[in-house]
């Protein structure tokens, strides 16, 4: 009779040292070139801003931090500062949230709230998401030939109607201006925001949705008190991702914004942003002028850092609800 | 006829106590698909109904039915009567959100907000708008689910945060936070250690008090040991297709010692499911 003591005897004990077979060497490869990839893609950064900095050197000795408190910008004299582009990039992006966050996340609740048949939502999703390939340079076409046209008389209610509120004040609307730029912009980025809380939304337990259900409560409070916070990290991912796409989207402003060097508290005026500063000038720039570039766009690149610090703190808080 | 019997049987079982839930005829489909057949069943007031039975038998599907939660499915349907005290829970003007407020619901997996435990408990009183002191129904609930003293200290902590067997008995206090009338369970220890699973089972003795209780479980000893009746699914194929159905409903003594059916004697002895 075999007992479980002789077929142990007869099994060698398994050696645990390490071979070195293909699995290992690939096993070792794949790590380095994941390795490899990673380190990449930082060190490309650090050049970028690195290179980004060196050249602009010359205007931040010249003009030191004052320069983001100047409002002047004369090639003929050579002052830069770039006051007006801040705020016109900071008006301009949070117009752009302003709108695109509520339509965003309400679009991705109807896409997976089952409000509708599947039949119908996959169409809409895929023609969202269509809009991401629209070139930027098209997008700026359309708004100048089509929206601003459009809008024009808009502008106009707007003005005549509540220009008592500084924000839609000041003379005249202009159809180049910081609320058309928000306008196109939230359109840009309001597909990003859709899809990243649309998946947010699909992976959140369904037994979270039946949970607050069953304690008598409606859809929207489910969707309102439960469901939205649940999924609120994924959606503040979001809304800094489309910040810093609106904050650095060139094309855009560079065309409708109107370049004009003036901080205007109406946002039917046209104004100035740091990207479409640097688009419209850096062909035809001396070489102070091209470094006080530079130092602009390394503005807009510590901007965007801050924002993204900030997305980080926050998204960490709302984790552990403490 | 064996329908018809079952519920002579059931009326003698429970002649002195009134029911809370009465289904006649009552017949689920999805879609083309018969998934429970012609269900007689009286849940009685103030007792605790086990449902057992093979998986894919229904019983889940049938409670369910009660807090209206398979309304959600799109090809959910169904024919036949469903009353609680009288009122047809399936009548057009019936809303479904205050039929869930009567009768609540503890999920098979724990299913805590990620919210604070206070707010957990919070919520469903809010969204129901009972008025009181908010702190206090909160304690109340907590206390009754024998949950108060092991996170009085830690009421702001998140309340996914705690371990699987609090997790449940947070969701039980949250369920009988609104004041429900009827407490359904669907495999309430499922995912649970046995000591969790003990306390659960010593919390379901107390809330029969107050709460006519359903819950469905695949744990037999369960079953024994919580239940006054007894309601044994069995699942038979027709037509190539899985149906469940009602095999046999009695006190808990009987379908453990003396069942008629001998479906029932063979799964109750765990020869079969």
């Amino acid at each position: 009779m075999t007992t479980f003591d002789d077929i142990q005897d007869k099994v060698p004990a398994p050696s645990l040292e390490k071979k070195i077979s293909s699995d290992r060497v690939l096993d070792v490869g794949f790590w380095g070139l994941t390795l490899l990839l990673a380190i990449s893609a930082g060190a490309v950064l650090i050049w970028v801003i690195l290179q980004t900095a060196n050249s602009s050197l010359p205007a931040i000795q010249q003009f030191g931090l004052g320069f983001l408190t100047t409002m002047t910008w004369n090639p003929v004299t050579n002052i830069y500062g770039v006051l007006p582009q801040i705020y016109g990039t900071l008006v301009t992006s949070f117009i752009a949230l302003l709108i695109a966050i509520p339509v965003g996340v309400g679009v991705a609740v109807f896409l997976t709230e089952d409000f509708v048949p599947r039949y119908i939502t996959t169409p809409i999703a895929f023609a969202i998401e269509l809009i991401v390939a629209i070139p930027s340079v098209v997008l700026g076409l359309w708004g100048i030939f089509v929206l601003i046209p459009f809008l024009r008389p808009f502008f106009q209610f707007l003005n005549n109607t509540f220009g008592w509120i500084p924000i839609f004040g000041g003379g005249a609307p202009r159809g180049n201006n910081l609320l058309v730029v928000g306008l196109v912009l939230s359109l840009m980025i309001v597909p990003l925001i859709i899809s990243i809380t649309r998946s947010t939304f699909e992976v959140l337990p369904p037994s979270l949705r039946a949970g607050s259900l069953a304690l008598g409560a409606t859809r929207w409070e489910t969707i309102l008190k439960v469901l939205i916070p649940a999924g609120l990290s994924g959606i503040i991912s979001s809304v800094m991702l489309a910040l810093g796409r609106a904050m650095g989207e060139t094309m855009v402003a560079a065309m409708m914004v109107g370049n004009a060097n003036r901080i205007d508290i109406s946002i039917l005026q046209p104004g100035a942003t740091i990207t479409g500063l640097i688009a419209s000038q850096f062909g035809e720039a001396g070489r102070l002028q091209v470094s006080a570039l530079m130092y602009a766009g390394l503005v807009l690149m510590v901007l965007s850092l801050i924002v993204n610090i900030l997305a980080e703190l926050i998204i960490r808080r709302f984790q552990n609800i403490e | 006829m064996t329908v018809n019997n079952e519920l002579i049987n059931q009326s003698q079982a429970f002649s002195d106590s009134t029911s809370v839930i009465d289904v006649e005829d009552w017949n689920v489909y999805y879609g083309d698909f018969h998934a429970l057949k012609s269900i007689f069943l009286k849940v009685p007031k103030n007792k605790v109904t086990a449902f057992i039975g093979p998986s894919g038998c229904g019983k889940s599907t049938l409670l369910r039915c009660f807090n209206r939660l398979n309304d959600l499915i799109p090809s959910f349907r169904a024919t036949g009567r469903m009353t609680y005290h009288g009122q047809d829970l399936y009548s057009s003007n019936v809303d479904a959100v205050q039929v869930r407020r009567r009768i609540g619901m503890v999920f098979q997996k724990p299913n805590p907000f990620p919210k604070s435990i206070y707010d957990n408990i919070a919520y469903g009183v809010r969204v129901n708008g009972i008025k009181g002191d908010m702190d206090e129904i909160v304690e109340q609930s907590l206390r009754r689910a024998a949950l108060w003293d092991e996170v009085k200290d830690k009421l702001k902590q998140n309340g996914t945060a705690i371990s699987g067997g609090q997790q449940q008995r947070l969701c039980i206090a949250r369920a009988i936070a609104v004041q429900p009338d009827v407490v359904l369970m669907d495999e309430p220890c499922a995912s649970l250690d046995p000591i969790s699973t003990l306390k659960i089972e010593e919390l379901i003795h107390q809330l029969k008090e107050n709460y006519t209780i359903v819950i469905v479980t695949h744990n037999m000893q369960q079953a024994s040991r919580v239940a006054d009746l007894t309601a044994f699914f069995n699942v038979r194929v027709v037509d190539d297709k899985r149906q469940g159905y009602l095999a046999e409903v009695d006190r808990t003594e009987i379908i453990f010692q003396n069942p008629k059916e001998e479906a029932t004697q063979q799964y109750v002895s765990g020869r079969f499911g």
